[in-house]
């Protein structure tokens, strides 16, 4: 009987991650979608002018913010962290990664605020000095977040590599192959949908980060003309805002809300498959 | 032209590693640099004194404590559901489409970002359930944040501890529950504790979430009810609003080292777990 009891309670915990999930759901959706369908789908995700004052909500500069700033870090984030984890799994000294491991991802737990005042002071001035523009801008945001992204990715493809049998190797190696034609060969084909998820992962990170943005972006409301522009996301606009915003106001941010939300779930779920296909 | 394979792999090794060590490079400047700024400006009187003229001077006391409250509520809350949803999951789930399903919520609960949190702990708990800007709302917010570090980190552990442990209670008579109780979680327990100080750590480095939920009061916080103002959020305001350089720099040097330190701990746990478990 009181196992049948203490069964039933554990299997309730179990679902508080879940129903979490489906409360924030339902939260950011009851708040947002009232807006959405005022305004119309339409004119709510094409829409070019953003006016709270005058109630006329078009988000779409926010859409073509995230999606140049998450694209820019992912450009730059994923030469260096697929090097950095193909170096760490295949070349380096084994003593070598077995520190440098855990310190790629100690450095994972620097706040994101942190990385947007290291940019804002070293990174916009020397934009604003050799490139032009002013400096808060779409590139500064995107290398800010390539950084943040790095641990994810180097640590989670790390896994993948390692994964790989190590009969796969040798075969490879015993064919006459080198190291470095093994891992292009044999290697990072197996570890494939590991290391996609891995930037799935670090895709994710990078569209959901605000802080780090707000800081270096510039956060102007236009299309940005270039990557010297500077730009507003979709979650700088929500953070931006939502300390003054009321009203219909308020419910704009909900709804800009909703619309992250739906671009993360789809996100995480590519995430998902990928990495519950290779189990 | 073809390249001779083995020319070919010292070229790509010496590129890879020096793709590595400029990352690795660039992740330590980050920390360097504030380190530097930073602790020339840290001393007793910053750690302890309350913030004056809106934070250009004094120190940094209340938002020390409001951040030790915020994290306080956070882990009372997400350890108990952490630890029971990844007992359930191990020691008492069938595979099946339910334990698939909560393993997708997960999953997606750890993808979800800060600011979506900060929406959401705002509309349920600062205005349906009328708590108002407190540490009570940024903990529950920030509870939810972590809960899956600590599920994921804790079900890895309790998979950890052999099967044989198990059998051996069960043969000398005690029932499921007692097992885990007494010879499940106490073997699982230092490496649980690395899931619960990561999630310390995650809390501790918070702005978007924390904002939305807790405040930005300078007071010191009387009450869990009470609103507050984190370090991180702190540094935030510092920073944007150009208050004062030479506060921002100190107050994120005490945030950089203090989650180093969280995290180095985590790191000590687990390392004590796999060897004791070896």
């Amino acid at each position: 009987m009181r196992e049948r009891i203490i069964e039933r309670a554990l299997f309730f915990t179990a679902l508080s991650a879940t129903f979490v999930l489906f409360l924030i759901a339902f939260f950011i959706f009851q708040q947002g979608v009232p807006l959405i369908v005022k305004v119309g789908v339409g004119r709510f995700l094409f829409g070019l002018k953003w006016a709270p004052a005058s109630s006329v909500f078009g988000v779409f500069s926010f859409l073509v913010g995230s999606f140049f700033v998450t694209a820019g870090a992912l450009v730059i984030a994923v030469p260096f962290g697929l090097g950095c984890a193909i170096f760490l799994a295949e070349f380096s000294p084994k003593a070598l990664s077995r520190v440098l491991k855990p310190v790629i991802e100690l450095l994972a737990g620097i706040p994101s605020v942190v990385y947007g005042f290291v940019g804002v002071i070293v990174l916009t001035p020397l934009i604003r000095e050799y490139l032009g523009g002013p400096g808060l801008s779409v590139l500064a945001a995107a290398i800010i977040l390539s950084i943040m992204v790095l641990p994810t990715i180097i640590s989670i493809s790390y896994d993948a590599i390692s994964a790989v049998p190590h009969s796969y190797r040798e075969g490879s190696l015993a064919l006459g192959a080198t190291r470095w034609q093994t891992v292009t060969g044999v290697v990072l084909r197996a570890a494939r949908s590991g290391i996609i998820a891995s930037l799935i992962l670090g895709m994710g990170r990078a569209v959901g980060e605000t802080m780090a943005v707000i800081m270096v972006a510039g956060n102007a409301i236009k299309l940005p003309g270039s990557i010297l522009d500077p730009t507003r996301t979709l979650t700088s606009n929500i953070a931006l805002e939502m300390a003054y915003a009321t009203g219909q106001h308020r419910q704009a941010l909900f709804a800009t809300g909703v619309l992250l939300f739906v671009i993360i779930m789809i996100i995480n779920s590519a995430a998902y498959l990928l990495i519950k296909k290779d189990e | 032209m073809r390249i001779e394979p083995r020319a070919e792999q010292r070229i790509m090794r010496v590129a890879l590693a020096g793709l590595a060590a400029l990352t690795i490079a660039v992740l330590f400047f980050i920390i360097g640099f504030i380190l530097k700024n930073g602790l020339p400006h840290v001393n007793l009187a910053f750690l302890i004194g309350t913030p004056e003229r809106m934070g250009k001077e004094g120190g940094i006391l209340p938002m020390i404590v409001g951040t030790f409250y915020l994290v306080l509520v956070a882990v009372a809350i997400a350890t108990p559901l952490g630890v029971g949803s990844a007992i359930f999951l191990h020691e008492y789930a069938k595979e099946g489409w339910l334990v698939r399903v909560v393993r997708f919520g997960i999953d997606c609960l750890a993808g979800i970002p800060s600011i979506i949190f900060g929406l959401f702990g705002f509309v349920l708990f600062v205005i349906t359930l009328g708590f108002g800007w407190s540490i009570l709302s940024g903990g529950l917010t920030l509870a939810f944040m972590i809960l899956p570090t600590i599920i994921r980190t804790s079900e890895e552990a309790i998979k950890a501890v052999p099967g044989a442990y198990r059998q051996v209670s069960k043969s000398l008579g005690a029932g499921k529950w007692q097992t885990i109780q007494r010879v499940v979680l106490p073997n699982a327990f230092p490496g649980i504790l690395t899931g619960i100080i990561l999630g310390i750590g995650r809390s501790v480095g918070e702005t978007a979430c924390v904002i939305f939920t807790a405040g930005s009061s300078l007071q010191m916080p009387a009450s869990v009810f009470a609103p507050t103002r984190s370090m991180a959020v702190h540094f935030y305001i510092l920073a944007r609003e150009g208050i004062s350089m030479e506060k921002a720099f100190a107050t994120a040097a005490v945030l950089i080292l203090l989650i180093l330190a969280i995290n180095l701990s985590a790191y000590y746990f687990m390392h004590r777990f796999i060897a004791r478990l070896r």
